[in-house]
């Protein structure tokens, strides 16, 4: 057996063990890899920028443990980025093992707003996220449609209490928003089809300015309304994490990823070209043999 | 029991131990609740390995994960559900007593009788265990199949139909045409000039046109129908492609996600 039958016979497990080695080197090694902003993702870093400070974001976080390296990212950049901006935000929860990731991510940025930082020449300030103030946390509900329809109505109709068990009224930043027409724009950040939903029944019915942040799986099957103008702005997987902490200066996770993604990918290629290899020139061998 | 399989085992047992001892140890000083802290860490990590291990073959670790996850996660849903829908939304509207029994505040409009009626289908829905009058269970499923049909149909037919194939009607010489001359003086090549929107929209157009009579089986793929058929499947390869792609992309940044958790949450070797 020559080499290219043996390729062509190479245990998967063998790859799997070679894209893990790869991966885990990879991390062992400090280098950067250029980020390239695409415009679809830019379209959000800019609409959040230009803000007043007092604004109203909604970022429903709709996404599980199973989605978090892909998705934590944004978020965390995201809602840096507007509490640094003193935008207020209103989290909700549409997907059932979110409440625990937005209230993680919440605890975690609101600490590391106590630190004063440099994004993009500008120097924020220390500040405290006070809840209730600085954000609204109305957390989880089942059956997201039915949901996203009452919201437009009043986000107190399936959310009388926050996450917390504080009825709405009683927070400083609820008194004067009642629903979508009072928030500045939805940014969805999902796992699931909850973005479907946010679609059809949120932006379809009420019209407000949507955008989405979502898994690389499913990225492709949302640019259609990119195009077609439903969405703002679209970040897909880990990379659109990646572009749009280099927007907001605040690498993090996403971006330190990109260079086991790249090698990764290299390793994705080597065997799709090693196996292509293998397969025409057995290909080739067989054909001639039948020919003596 | 295989001695392969106990000794194996054994060795697992003994990592895990090590390993909680050692979190623990590493926590102590910065958590109050250190060895619980140093148990999740470790039994995180165990499981992550555990799911991995699948790679190489079924296992019983990948399985008793995978058997722990499912019985979790269903009861998390549950517990969830009860308290935030059942206890949150309807308990306030039915009854003051059981309002204040589970300490959540009276709603503002007061009680309203006609919550009653979810409560009532919601208890048909569960008349699915019995064997005698499981049929009944039929009704609200009927409800529930009415009800999600129609607001699907209302749903798709406007962002998913209407809006998508008005969003097909681009200029197919881009916007602001103003002759030939204008555009060849003032040729723009980025992104957002004229001759590159003037190719996508062209793209946008023959996609959609030869996707379609790809789509078409009441006549024979033959000619320009044939060719304009093969362009469509090309166009539906290229699609499925761009899909593949961003699926790799997305199953490494899982694998990253783990490798970052196992090397520097568990680990800290990174």
């Amino acid at each position: 057996m020559d080499i290219f039958e043996k390729l062509m016979r190479l245990d998967r497990r063998w790859v799997f063990l070679f894209l893990i080695v790869v991966c885990v080197l990879t991390y062992a090694f400090d280098f950067e890899i250029p980020v390239l902003v695409e415009p679809e993702v830019e379209a959000i870093f800019d609409f959040v920028d230009t803000l007043p400070a007092g604004s109203v974001v909604m970022i429903p976080i709709d996404y599980d443990p199973g989605s978090l390296a892909e998705l934590h990212p944004m978020t965390y950049a995201i809602v840096e980025q507007c509490w640094r901006k003193e935008i207020k935000l209103i989290f909700s929860a549409l997907s059932q093992n979110s409440p625990g990731m937005a209230d993680q991510a919440i605890r975690d940025i609101s600490d590391s707003l106590k630190v004063e930082k440099e994004y993009n020449g500008v120097v924020y300030p220390p500040r405290e996220i006070v809840n209730g103030v600085d954000y609204c946390f109305l957390g989880y509900k089942p059956y997201p449609a039915i949901i996203i329809l009452s919201m437009g109505q009043n986000f107190r109709l399936p959310f009388p209490l926050d996450y917390y068990g504080t009825p709405l009224d009683s927070l400083p930043m609820m008194r004067n928003i009642q629903n979508y027409d009072d928030v500045a724009c939805v940014i969805d950040i999902s796992g699931t089809n909850s973005t479907d939903y946010w679609i059809s029944y949120g932006q379809g019915r009420y019209g407000f300015p949507l955008a989405i942040g979502v898994t690389g799986v499913s990225t492709a099957q949302y640019y259609p309304f990119y195009g077609s103008g439903q969405i703002f702005g679209i970040m897909g997987g880990m990379l659109g994490a990646a572009q749009y902490e280099q927007l907001a200066d605040n690498p993090g996770l996403a971006k330190d990823g990109m260079r086991v993604q790249w090698s990764a990918h290299m390793v994705i290629i080597l065997f799709i070209i090693l196996g292509n290899v293998g397969y025409f020139v057995s290909r080739y061998r067989a054909r001639r043999e039948e020919r003596r | 029991m295989r001695k392969v399989t106990i000794i194996v085992m054994a060795a697992v047992i003994v990592l895990f131990l090590a390993s909680w001892i050692l979190k623990a140890g590493a926590f102590q000083g910065e958590h109050d609740h250190y060895i619980i802290r140093g148990f999740l860490v470790t039994f995180a990590a165990f499981l992550t390995l555990a799911v991995m291990s699948f790679l190489y073959q079924d296992n019983p670790y990948y399985k008793f994960a995978e058997h722990l996850f499912v019985g979790v996660s269903a009861a998390f849903w549950m517990c969830m559900g009860f308290w935030t829908t059942i206890v949150q939304n309807l308990v306030p509207r039915l009854s003051t007593s059981l309002a204040d029994f589970f300490e959540v505040p009276q709603r503002a409009e007061g009680l309203n009788f006609f919550f009653y009626t979810p409560v009532i289908l919601g208890i048909l829905l569960l008349l699915r265990l019995s064997r005698k009058i499981g049929w009944i269970s039929r009704w609200p499923l009927a409800f529930i199949v009415g009800t999600t049909a129609g607001l699907n149909f209302i749903r798709y037919l406007r962002s998913d139909f209407i809006k998508q194939i008005s969003s097909t009607f681009v200029p197919l010489l881009g916007r602001d045409w103003e002759g030939i001359g204008a555009f060849f003086s003032n040729l723009d090549l980025s992104a957002t000039g004229q001759l590159v929107m003037m190719v996508s929209n062209w793209v946008i157009f023959l996609g959609v046109f030869c996707g379609l009579i790809y789509f078409y089986f009441s006549r024979e793929h033959k000619g320009v129908f044939g060719a304009g058929s093969r362009v469509g499947i090309w166009i539906l390869m290229i699609t499925f492609g761009a899909s593949f792609g961003y699926t790799v992309m997305g199953r490494i940044s899982l694998l990253v996600g783990r490798i970052t958790f196992l090397f520097r949450d568990w680990l800290e070797l990174i």
